[in-house]
């Protein structure tokens, strides 16, 4: 008989052993959401309270008066991050088509993969310290277009990656049927992988564009800072996150509010792109 | 005609295409390495290798430069926060893989993700004017009244709270490196075969001993692999931590200290650097960074995860 209580007490324990860890697991992912919320809570409340419309239609007055706007750094950051995405989409692209379909079982593109999967986790600020190097001190004044650069080698691996995952996907069959008609291998690219792996390839480069277009570290040495409004990539250019980061900084209580007005359009901006990534994911998969 | 002009094309497309490849794999980090080693070769010269990374001066001024507590500051607030993140992330990926109801599961892997996705200008901004305050007016008086009064540990929690310090870095550092760790534990706890977790419930183990018995040591070379991979993506964060440190050249000695991290280093004196030798400092700095966040990383990548997906690869076959 004392036999099967201690057994039964084994199994209670082993029980409530259960039921508190996997509480505590539970808790966990309540904990990961409290700061999502938290976070957001704070971005919006506080976005809400400062936002005008002069926000985007005035550029800044003078340091510590009130009013005015972050124009400048609107404008700066769209042209910023366009150049940047114009310059590493078709290198991105390239470097996964390259990678997918003429290396697939080379070591060498194996260990040039491997290095790009690294790439991606690369420290930004590094980034921002080599373009200052080699463009922005050979010319001697920062430029928008350095800051777009930089960028643009940080979104490089990011595009080239998902590229070269998705186009491994694709039926080696459809490759082959192009062969068989005698197709070259651009032809069959070009063509055929392409074309069926084209929403994913835009998912990449949605993705891309997310990781880059909050970016803050990158730019402080490269397209740096400007308080007046420019279209011209080749002065310093104003961006949001850079304009965020001193006017957070900063000791007026104008700025503040503006920086958290500033801070609420770049977290929806960024977050929208991530969202609209995850639905293309998931729409593409329905596909495939 | 038709075929020669095939051919050329065929020969053009592969040639620029292997050179983006090889300039994207191979070029860009080499480049950028040489870039700043050249760069750093001024301070390099005058304070030679070993004094260099055990100086605990910084000082523009008389021009001496230690890259000793930068680079203590980079791999405690690393550490602290990966310390805080490990449990956490953990239970999240136990949460998403195991527990989860099947239709909450893409939600909540969304939202974790959100979480990530977030840029980590905002993460410091927030830092400073939410979390900072609180940590120093509730949070760290607290732990003083607390944790301080223990022996030995009491020590980790001297200095004035101001919220500015070693504590709030990690803690903001921790809740960023939370989505990506418990993504890549995720991964990991998915390359369990069912067949082993249904032997295990089989044998009568509660959900909980499945996942401490078998889904856990089956996939610890995937989770060490991951938060490896957090631990080299955290070093070389900039931005969340850079409101947070208070940038000063100290070791800290306790977790209510401020401190400062070669990215916070780097993003506040860059531009300020008035001196060839100023500057080159910080490019060493930058250069020690690059070799620690790319060994980590390349060791988590080459050494852990590789072999790992060799030997689930072989498995799925």
């Amino acid at each position: 008989m004392g036999g099967g209580n201690d057994l039964r007490r084994v199994i209670l324990k082993r029980k409530a052993v259960n039921v508190l860890m996997l509480s505590l697991s539970v808790l966990t992912a309540l904990y990961g959401l409290l700061w999502l919320f938290w976070i957001l809570a704070d971005v919006v409340l506080n976005g809400l309270k400062y936002m005008s419309f002069d926000l985007f239609l005035k550029d800044p007055a003078p340091p510590g008066v009130e009013g005015g706007g972050l124009r400048h750094a609107f404008v700066g950051h769209l042209i910023i991050t366009s150049l940047a995405t114009l310059i590493g989409v078709p290198v991105g692209i390239g470097t996964g088509i390259f990678f997918a379909e003429y290396g697939r079982h080379s070591r060498f593109v194996g260990f040039l993969r491997s290095v790009t999967d690294v790439l991606v986790s690369f420290p930004s600020i590094i980034v921002g310290t080599f373009v200052y190097a080699v463009m922005v001190k050979p010319v001697g004044h920062f430029m928008g277009v350095s800051g777009s650069v930089a960028l643009a080698l940080l979104m490089i691996p990011v595009i080239a990656v998902t590229t070269d995952e998705i186009l491994r996907l694709v039926p080696n069959s459809l490759r082959e049927a192009g062969y068989a008609l005698g197709a070259h291998r651009w032809q069959v690219i070009k063509d055929i992988t392409l074309p069926a792996a084209k929403r994913g390839i835009l998912t990449g480069v949605i993705l891309g564009v997310a990781r880059i277009s909050g970016e803050t570290a990158p730019l402080l040495f490269t397209s740096f800072n400007n308080n007046f409004f420019t279209v011209n990539p080749l002065e310093p250019m104003a961006s949001l996150t850079v304009t965020i980061f001193q006017y957070a900084m900063g000791p007026y209580e104008s700025w503040h509010g503006q920086a958290w007005a500033s801070a609420l359009v770049l977290t929806a901006g960024t977050l929208l792109f991530f969202i609209l990534s995850k639905i293309m994911v998931h729409g593409f998969r329905r596909w495939g | 005609m038709v075929l020669k002009k095939g051919k050329l094309v065929e020969a053009i497309t592969g040639v620029v295409l292997g050179a983006f490849a090889v300039f994207v794999g191979l070029l860009l980090p080499v480049l950028i390495l040489a870039t700043l080693l050249k760069e750093s070769l001024p301070a390099l010269e005058r304070f030679g290798i070993l004094k260099f990374l055990t100086g605990t001066v910084w000082d523009p001024v008389s021009e001496v430069f230690g890259a000793l507590p930068a680079l203590t500051g980079t791999v405690l607030t690393t550490f602290v926060a990966a310390l805080i993140a490990l449990p956490i992330s953990l239970g999240i990926a136990i949460f998403i893989a195991e527990i989860a109801p099947r239709k909450l599961k893409p939600i909540f892997s969304t939202a974790v993700e959100l979480l990530g996705a977030i840029p980590s200008i905002i993460y410091g901004m927030w830092g400073l004017f939410v979390i900072a305050p609180l940590m120093a007016q509730h949070v760290e008086p607290f732990l003083q009244e607390t944790l301080g009064k223990v022996p030995l540990l009491g020590r980790l929690f001297e200095g004035a709270p101001t919220g500015i310090d070693l504590l709030t870095s990690s803690f903001v550092l921790s809740i960023m490196i939370i989505p990506f760790m418990s993504a890549v534990v995720k991964d990991a706890f998915s390359m369990t075969p069912p067949l082993l977790k249904e032997a295990g419930y089989g044998l009568g183990a509660t959900k909980w001993e499945v996942i401490k018995d078998v889904v856990i040591p089956y996939s610890l070379p995937g989770i060490v692999g991951g938060v490896v991979l957090s631990v080299g993506r955290a070093l070389g964060e900039t931005m969340a931590v850079a409101f947070l440190t208070g940038n000063v050249h100290q070791i800290p000695k306790s977790l209510l200290d401020p401190l400062t991290t070669i990215t916070v280093a780097i993003a506040n004196e860059f531009t300020e650097a008035d001196s060839d030798l100023y500057l080159s400092s910080l490019y060493y700095l930058a250069f020690i960074l690059f070799i620690l966040s790319f060994g980590l990383l390349t060791f988590a990548k080459f050494f852990i995860l590789e072999r790992v997906g060799k030997r689930w690869g072989a498995g799925t076959i």
